[in-house]
């Protein structure tokens, strides 16, 4: 397999009033195309902010991001704007959806982005919502759906544009088990059956048992990194 | 095109603050459109005025008398064609919250001055016939209800008769067609003759001689040698076009278009305020929202035109309303009644187009360049 993430000798800190505080310290990390990271480790551990990086969110404070070939850490913020909305795919804890948009019209988002065709949109959203289950949903607004139903609208959102990478903040960390046991298997199965590359962030060590991957970040550092048989 | 369903869904986002917002810029520019309408209706009224028409007054004021022997003297003058007279009456129907603007006059010579009031001559015979007689416009009598053949009673805070009242009744024997005319033509003439004799007091006294020349060109000479008549006469003159005393009577009202351009002036102000607070208020309530978009791959600058075309949505739309509301009163029969066939220029739409766009860019400049600058992660992270 051949890397679609590196990052190299990576530090990132961040001031907070008059302290500068590193949160990372040169980090090295290299994801392989088609992996299921679950990236674990307490508070403050650096997680959320590797994230970041990975997903062009944020800028190194010194190091290199490499993901699907491009030195991210050198866009300027326009050009990284245009990369995310081409690479990547992103789920959040509470699902950020847009509440005045349908379902139908959240997915459709991130392609108003391109050139397609209005059909070629609604197209490409139907299938989304079919992949996540929620076609029968699609003029339902948020508040109409319930935390596990608008989790699954999100993944179609991260989804739709076909992304090299899916981005995962916590996905299950405001689900009850049952919902957060189903969005777990919609991500694996988009891991196995479409082969996306995920890195995702969690508490949940259940939902960690997904991944083919889990590394585990304390105080800034890699401090165990385990590959899981499929 | 394809952001528009994004922008209108924010736009709407908090119904109740975007209703309330819409109907102040509706209101707004509703007394946009009437006062700028208003302005502009006076000016269009104004420019069908006759050149070829003067007003002669008492130079001391207009509601001084002059003589009646003036009336053979002015006609005399070389290039005049015709000359009319209006003495006040100054009545009202049943009560004073019921003004009527009458005039006595002699209506024969009156409609050669007015050459554009459409009267039919047998209305003029019957005038000629009747002294109690009188004429009425067309909308007055549909105002009232009054009749050919009716008897009307009028009352007058100036003039009492010589049986002692101030109790008048006049008959009803015409009807003419002033709606050619435009601004403030009077609905209601007496026959002078008659009003003279009858009154106790002021007999021979007239207030304006109306007078028609022959060429446009000499208006302006004739005024003068009219004025020259009368120099160091009991009762000096003061010649006018129909434009000049027009402007003179409406300064009377004060500086219409500076009021009116004030109260716009601080409406619209205002209006600033009130469209960014609203904007601003819409921004930061979905910082998070914000933010996500620009997680998934859309630009500061796009982030920046959608604030901004909420804005231009939100001004653009409710100003639309309320000019159109405006053009509606436009077509009230009380307005048309002031300036004619009036309808609201384009020039004030274009205006009011062209404000409601500078108020969207101006109060949605500042919350736009906030989404702008909004940072992903400390946005996404509430910070």
């Amino acid at each position: 397999m051949t890397a679609l993430v590196t990052l190299r000798n990576v530090t990132k800190s961040y001031v907070r009033g008059k302290q500068k505080v590193e949160v990372l310290h040169g980090v090295d990390l290299a994801i392989e195309r088609g992996e299921f990271l679950a990236l674990m480790g307490p508070s403050g551990s650096g997680k959320t902010t590797l994230l970041n990086l990975v997903a062009g969110l944020d800028q190194p404070t010194s190091g290199e991001v490499l993901v699907a070939g491009d030195r991210i850490d050198q866009l300027s913020r326009g050009s990284l704007s245009d990369w995310r909305a081409r690479h990547i795919g992103f789920i959040f804890q509470f699902y950020n959806l847009l509440p005045v948009l349908t379902a139908e019209a959240n997915v459709e988002v991130p392609l108003l982005l391109t050139d397609l065709s209005r059909s070629e949109r609604r197209r490409r959203v139907q299938i989304a919502l079919e992949l996540v289950g929620l076609a029968d949903r699609a003029r339902h607004k948020p508040n109409e759906l319930s935390g596990g139903q608008q989790q699954r609208v999100a993944i179609a959102r991260a989804i739709v544009s076909d992304p090299t990478l899916l981005v995962c903040d916590e996905p299950t960390g405001d689900l009850d088990r049952q919902n957060a046991e189903e969005i777990m298997n919609l991500l694996q199965a988009l891991n196995r059956s479409q082969n996306k590359t995920i890195v995702m962030v969690t508490h949940d060590p259940k939902a960690a048992e997904y991944a083919s991957r889990e590394l585990h970040l304390d105080k800034g550092r890699l401090a165990n990194d385990s590959r899981r048989a499929a | 095109m394809k952001y528009f369903g994004l922008v209108w869904a924010g736009l709407w986002r908090k119904k109740t603050r975007t209703v309330f917002t819409m109907i102040s810029i509706v209101i707004a520019f509703l007394l946009f459109g009437l006062l700028q309408g208003i302005n502009q209706g006076f000016s269009v009224a104004m420019s069908t005025l006759d050149v070829d028409r003067l007003y002669v007054s008492a130079r001391t004021s207009m509601t001084d008398g002059m003589p009646i022997s003036y009336l053979q003297r002015i006609r005399n003058v070389p290039g005049v064609r015709a000359v009319s007279l209006w003495a006040y009456f100054g009545g009202y129907y049943q009560n004073a919250r019921q003004p009527i603007p009458a005039f006595a006059t002699d209506a024969l010579e009156l409609f050669k001055v007015y050459k554009e009031i459409k009267i039919q001559p047998e209305y003029l015979d019957a005038m000629a016939r009747t002294r109690t007689g009188v004429l009425i416009s067309e909308a007055l009598a549909a105002q009232h209800g009054w009749k050919i053949g009716d008897r009307i009673p009028l009352g007058t805070s100036i003039w009492t008769n010589k049986s002692g009242s101030n109790a008048w009744e006049f008959d009803v024997v015409g009807t003419f067609d002033a709606s050619a005319y435009g601004m403030g033509f009077p609905s209601f003439y007496l026959n002078y003759s008659y009003f003279d004799e009858a009154r106790q007091f002021g007999t021979g006294q007239v207030h304006y001689y109306i007078v028609s020349v022959e060429d446009p060109k000499q208006a302006d000479r004739v005024s003068r040698d009219i004025d020259a008549l009368f120099t160091n006469a009991a009762v000096e003159t003061r010649t006018q076009t129909e434009f000049a005393l027009a402007q003179s009577q409406l300064k009377q009202l004060g500086d219409i278009n500076f009021i009116a351009n004030a109260i716009v002036g601080a409406v619209l102000f205002t209006l600033l305020f009130l469209t960014a607070n609203t904007m601003m208020q819409s921004v930061r309530e979905r910082t998070s929202e914000l933010a996500v978009l620009k997680t998934l791959g859309y630009s500061d600058t796009k982030v920046l035109v959608l604030v901004l075309t909420e804005s231009l949505l939100l001004c653009v739309f409710a100003a639309a309303l309320g000019i159109g509301l405006a053009a509606l009163v436009f077509e009230s029969p009380a307005l048309q009644k002031l300036f004619g066939n009036f309808s609201m220029p384009s020039l004030v739409a274009a205006m009011g187009a062209g404000i409601a766009v500078l108020v969207a860019l101006v109060s949605g400049l500042p919350p736009a360049w906030r989404a702008r600058q909004l940072n992903i992660v400390d946005a996404l992270a509430g910070r």
